[in-house]
């Protein structure tokens, strides 16, 4: 298949330590370009700090991460942004105290670039800039169906409106890849279902590929084409949802210990 | 048109005089009459004032200039800066050394003062920036002593302790500017620039990236804003202002001396900043005022009114911590 040419984002050996501690332990996995991979694993498993790694919050001890061929390692969060690797948060970081639309426009930031004099004096590329940045964020926002919520305040929102107002900023970044911090936690059942949908349009419709963590199992197993499993920072599976679903160690791990809680 | 009016009287009559004060100036269309009222109001003034008033109001001028530039780094970009009289140092000896020592004509000072600001800016900021609030604060504080302690000890140049005396007089199309009244239009005009400024920045691309960075600096960089660049651009900016305010106050004083930027000079510039309401430029104005008014109209109890005006300060702080005039959502 040439698997390794068509991969957009290439983990190495990434090692993370907190002290003594390894977070992650030599962890390597390829996501491909237009696919939708999920990263799974128990709680405490490093999910979050491998893409704080990615993302560039962490600094990783050792390994290599590269996108589109493209070393990423020593790059601060910002910069790796602006090469076309978006995120959404765990817990909400919306900016509260502005409106949707302003939370938005936020991630247009990366791509438009006027400065002091051409805010102060209205120069006609800050015009045209500015409306850009307002028409992509509103395309962004009807994307993902809040449009109507523009003007509100983003505390004002409902959660899960709230969700969907940091995937249209990160979607305003102009992502290649996007990664989605536990995207379906506290949503309900229809507002899954609305999830799903729009993650298979995101790429579908953008042509962006998709890396996620989730605690849904259901929903993991009906979306990703690819899962990569980890536990005590280590991957145990990588697959297919059948093969990683009959991995022993995965059941061990992960599937055996959710039974026990669940029983 | 006459329905939208009863309504909004209709609301108004909910909520507090202060609400409806505040309401009558958000509201655009209401808001340009009071705004050009205002301005013409403060031209009128001098004709029938005696140079006290006029020397007061200059000098309210001025601070709400160096409100209006503090606002830009604690307000816009949520910095915590002690140390901004330096800036304002780094403007009036720019202009009083060019004059003095050099010749140079007052007007092509400004510029130099421009730059030097922004290089100021650039050398205390670069490195600061990276820190987060608390430590900030003491940088900028030790950074502000600094300055203030060059000009002490470097003699030759900045003639040390006892300062430059006799900077002299701007000339304006062949008016010299040695009223009262001149530096009043002066320093009228500098609010006037400062709060068009003020107003183009805060809701522009950069304005708004600033505000990302105070309300989440992680979320704001995960968006690709460059969190140092962004606050770096503020801190300049703040600079500028003060800088430009600087040469103004060089020439009106026609005397400089470090004394004229001790630390007290950055807090007291801060306190009417956070007293005003950061964020707001009605609120830089209000500050402004408040700080230089307040003194003056309590002359009467001399040095009591020191101790009146910390005191209402306390009380402030605890009943309306966000400033007379803050920053207002909805």
């Amino acid at each position: 298949m040439g698997a390794a040419a068509m991969a957009i984002l290439q983990v190495q050996d990434l090692t993370l330590r907190f002290g003594g501690l390894e977070v992650i332990d030599r962890l390597s996995f390829d996501v491909q370009e237009g696919a939708i991979v999920s990263l799974i694993g128990p709680n405490g498993a490093g999910k979050t700090s491998v893409f704080n790694c990615l993302t560039g919050f962490y600094r990783a001890n050792a390994g290599d991460i590269r996108f589109q061929g493209q070393s990423i390692m020593r790059l601060k969060p910002h910069r790796i942004t602006k090469k076309g690797m978006a995120r959404t948060f765990q817990n909400l970081r919306l900016f509260k105290n502005m409106s949707v639309l302003e939370n938005v426009m936020s991630g247009m930031h990366c791509r438009t670039r006027t400065g002091a004099v051409g805010a102060i004096i209205h120069t006609p590329a800050q015009r045209r800039e500015e409306a850009e940045i307002r028409r992509t964020a509103e395309e962004c926002l009807d994307f993902v169906g809040i449009l109507g919520h523009r003007d509100r305040l983003a505390k004002n929102l409902p959660y899960g409106d709230q969700r969907r107002v940091e995937w249209a900023r990160a979607l305003a970044t102009r992502p290649k890849l996007l990664l989605l911090d536990e995207p379906a936690a506290g949503l309900n059942y229809d507002e899954k279902e609305r999830l799903m949908g729009l993650i298979g349009r995101i790429r579908a419709d953008l042509k962006i590929t998709i890396f996620l963590i989730e605690h849904d199992m259901g929903l993991v197993m009906r979306i990703s084409e690819k899962i990569v499993v980890i536990d005590y920072g280590k991957k145990i599976a990588e697959g297919g949802c059948d093969d990683v679903q009959c991995d022993p160690k995965v059941i061990e791990a992960y599937l055996g210990r959710e039974d026990e809680e669940g029983d | 048109m006459a329905d939208n009016t009863s309504s909004t009287v209709a609301a108004a009559k909910k909520t507090g005089l202060e609400e409806r004060l505040m309401s009558l100036l958000d509201d655009r269309r209401r808001r340009y009459p009071v705004y050009a009222v205002l301005i013409l109001g403060t031209l009128l003034v001098p004709l029938i004032s005696d140079n006290y008033v006029l020397e007061i109001l200059a000098n309210s001028f001025f601070y709400i200039v160096l409100c209006l530039g503090l606002n830009i780094v604690v307000g816009y970009a949520g910095l915590l800066d002690l140390g901004y009289a330096a800036f304002f140092a780094v403007g009036a000896y720019t202009t009083g050394i060019l004059t003095s020592h050099y010749g140079w004509n007052f007007w092509l000072t400004i510029p130099a003062a421009l730059v030097f600001a922004v290089i100021a800016g650039v050398i205390i900021g670069g490195p600061t920036l990276r820190l987060r609030s608390d430590y900030l604060a003491i940088v900028t504080l030790g950074f502000g002593e600094i300055t203030r302690i060059v000009a002490r000890n470097l003699k030759d140049v900045t003639g040390g302790p006892s300062g430059l005396i006799g900077i002299s007089r701007p000339h304006f199309f062949g008016l010299e500017l040695n009223q009262i009244q001149h530096y009043y239009y002066a320093f009228f005009v500098l609010v006037l620039l400062a709060v068009f400024v003020s107003y183009r920045l805060q809701h522009s691309r950069l304005g708004r990236a600033w505000q990302y960075v105070r309300e989440d600096e992680d979320a704001a960089e995960a968006m690709g804003i460059d969190r140092v660049a962004i606050k770096l651009y503020a801190y300049v900016i703040g600079a500028v202002f003060a800088g430009v305010a600087g040469c103004f106050f060089a020439a009106k004083m026609t005397a400089i001396s470090p004394d004229s930027f001790q630390f007290m000079q950055s807090a007291t510039i801060l306190m009417a900043v956070v007293l005003g309401g950061m964020g707001k430029i009605p609120g830089m104005v209000v500050g402004a005022l408040a700080l230089v008014l307040f003194p003056e109209v309590f002359r009467e109890i001399g040095s009591m009114r020191m101790l009146v005006f910390g005191v209402m300060l306390i009380t402030m702080m605890i009943f309306r911590p966000q400033g007379i005039w803050p920053e207002r959502r909805n």
